[in-house]
């Protein structure tokens, strides 16, 4: 029986690997290699990292859109991963949703807005007619959109606006828990913070619990509880918000957050990380991020650090850490 | 007398020294679209000075992008008007320049980069094939004097072991390599304005430093111009001297960058930067700016930014308000808050 006060989400040594097919035959891309997070009720869990981390794999194993390859994910105590997990996702799907990148291909372009948003009504079949209309109006008032956009296709409406109507459908049948990939990322700075402002208002009146997927870190600073950040497949730190930017502890973190640019004339930038994300074809042997770190030894460049605590309510997985 | 004569070829001298490498003077540009012509940007003004890097900052639609392809000429003939303005390059006008005249001044004296480095490079022709091209063009070289040349620029643009890389595909190379080629390619002929188009923004945010830190280098050792279009106020804060702030087709502020953050004048940029989400803020909600971009079919009288506006007062609506001196070297095209400050400063 699942517990309530538990974490609705967790994933233990999660791992996916990719088959590529080339001229020389076929390879395998380790994708995620041991992933562990656990995301609490109300909570959002900002998951952060350059393309190649393995952020949006984990956002997709989670909500059942590609199987992992091994470890175990749980939702809600359900452990979608089993032998059964069809039927155990069967159980807890109508609790979650996601909502992506791209607004313009989330929405059908020949489908009225209104029964885009009614489509995940009309698949669950709970509502009648009447009810499905009303239902349509109040999610419509809840993204901020006016309730005659009912009539109207996704092209007469701009980026911003999509993305409300994205997540005018994803809120349909009150989900618990909300996959976010990059959900601003293609939109303008002035309609982003309208849309994360929204994401975060109706956190707090629906009690959402969030994982927020994008590689901007001052955004995933607005909106998150806790950071984790990615690196070529693997969690290397997770930590409170306010911790992870303050005091990051992984020379990744640090690497990363070094390089957001400021819009301040008057910061001063330090040293730009060298080097690019490792090929996940044929990842290096050890601590990934050892070939562009200043701090490397060699235990660095042959065991795998493994995520461990480092502080309250923080693990950093780095040699450089006592245990 | 004779000090007259020659105080009369100093100033003249002041002049053509003060002269800015690169004017844009009311420039307006339309397309045409199924219901007739759009006005895609209208009444741009811009000075790009010798050495000087200008960032041209603004959201979709504001014509950042149409600002720099006019530069070069690369708008569709049959869909575009230039209904008015100038385009002076070292005393030139661009508009007006002969195809052939235009074809030297591309590439040699002002180049370009863009977003995307993989739609930009030929997939079937190798790095040094691409690079060789501009070379062969632009200064006659071939064979192993146009080799050694695409060896020596892709070391200047700091791809590992360049010899072997040459000799590459582009989709060998990494998004970084790629925008790295680009710029060998573009500075091949040691141009003196560099126009980079968002050349950050489909790159990583570790790969992105690398990029910006290459492009300011290379600004120095080959005392190029830049202009920089970024939709990323943080990358402009970084690179840019100046900064061009555009909405909705037309210049709404041009500052010094350090003036542009700390006293933003127009209600737009004062809007822009404070909506950014920042590294080191708890606020609770980030700031917003109400309302949408309009599209450029939209007809608004007045100012563009007035729905959006939280100083609009009764005139903004009433005439198109034109740019204006808002202290040193800084100007905007507000009237209510010009006043405003100058009546404080007052």
């Amino acid at each position: 029986m699942p517990d309530p006060s538990g974490p609705i989400v967790e994933v233990r040594d999660l791992c996916k690997t990719f088959d590529v097919k080339h001229a020389g035959g076929v390879s395998t891309l380790h994708a995620l290699s041991g992933v562990n997070f656990d995301i609490m009720r109300g909570e959002t869990l900002g998951l952060v990292g350059e393309s190649g981390s393995g952020k949006t794999t984990a956002g997709r194993i989670l909500v059942g859109l590609i199987p992992a390859t091994s470890g175990t994910v749980s939702l809600f105590g359900h452990s979608i991963t089993e032998a059964d997990g069809k039927a155990q996702l069967a159980s807890v799907r109508s609790k979650l949703q996601f909502v992506f990148q791209d607004p313009f291909a989330s929405l059908n372009p020949r489908m009225r807005i209104g029964n885009a948003i009614a489509e995940p009504l009309d698949i669950a079949g709970t509502h009648s007619r009447k009810d499905r209309k009303e239902r349509v109006a109040e999610l419509l008032e809840l993204v901020g959109l006016p309730r005659n956009s009912v009539e109207r296709y996704p092209h007469e409406f701009s980026g911003g606006q999509r993305q409300r109507i994205v997540i005018a459908r994803a809120l349909a049948l009150n989900p618990d828990f909300v996959v976010c990939d990059e959900p601003v990322s293609a939109l303008d700075v002035s309609m982003q913070a309208q849309i994360v402002n929204l994401l975060l208002d109706l956190q707090d009146r629906l009690g959402l619990s969030y994982l927020f997927i994008a590689h901007d870190l001052a955004v995933v600073r607005a909106v998150s509880t806790r950071v984790a950040v990615m690196y070529a497949g693997a969690i290397v730190e997770t930590a409170p918000k306010a911790e992870i930017y303050s005091d990051p502890q992984h020379p990744y973190s640090r690497a990363l957050l070094d390089a957001v640019p400021r819009a301040d004339p008057d910061f001063v930038r330090h040293p730009v990380v060298a080097g690019e994300v490792p090929s996940l074809l044929d990842p290096p042997a050890g601590c990934r991020f050892h070939p562009r770190c200043a701090f490397a030894t060699d235990r660095c460049r042959t065991e795998v650090p493994r995520l461990k605590a480092s502080g309250e309510d923080r693990q950093v997985a780095c040699h450089l850490f006592p245990e | 007398m004779r000090s007259a004569i020659c105080s009369t070829r100093a100033r003249r001298e002041a002049i053509e020294l003060a002269a800015p490498l690169l004017a844009i003077r009311n420039l307006t540009v339309q397309f045409r679209v199924d219901s007739g012509w759009v006005t895609a940007i209208d009444d741009v003004s811009l000075n790009v000075d010798a050495g000087e890097c200008v960032g041209v900052v603004g959201e979709s639609g504001s014509g950042k992008s149409v600002t720099a392809l006019s530069i070069l000429g690369l708008h569709a003939r049959a869909t575009t008007k230039i209904s008015s303005g100038t385009i002076e390059y070292q005393g030139q006008d661009l508009l007006r320049a002969r195809t052939s005249a235009m074809r030297r001044i591309r590439g040699s004296e002002i180049a370009m980069i863009f977003q995307d480095p993989m739609s930009s490079l030929n997939p079937v022709l190798t790095i040094a094939d691409q690079i060789s091209e501009t070379l062969r063009q632009h200064q006659g070289l071939t064979g192993d004097a146009a080799r050694k040349r695409v060896v020596e620029l892709l070391g200047l643009v700091r791809i590992p072991d360049a010899a072997r890389r040459a000799d590459d595909y582009p989709h060998r190379l990494s998004g970084g390599m790629r925008q790295r080629v680009m710029i060998a390619m573009a500075i091949a002929c040691k141009p003196r304005l560099l126009i980079a188009d968002e050349p950050t923004t489909a790159l990583d945010v570790t790969i992105q430093a690398q990029i910006l830190e290459l492009l300011r280098d290379l600004r120095k050792e080959l005392s190029m111009s830049v202009m920089l279009i970024s939709h990323d106020l943080g990358v402009i804060a970084e690179f840019a001297q100046r900064v061009v702030v555009m909405y909705a087709g037309r210049v709404v502020e041009d500052a010094p960058v350090a003036q542009l953050f700390r006293r933003p004048v127009h209600p737009y940029t004062m809007g822009l930067i404070s909506a950014v989400p920042k590294l080191d803020s708890d606020a609770p909600r980030l700031h917003t700016i109400p309302g949408r971009i309009p599209s450029p079919q939209e007809i608004i009288p007045g100012c563009r930014f007035s729905p959006r506006c939280a100083l609009v007062q009764d005139g903004c609506l009433d005439a198109q308000p034109s740019m204006q001196p808002a202290g040193d070297r800084q100007s905007a095209r507000c009237p209510p808050r010009l006043l405003a400050l100058g009546g404080r400063h007052a």
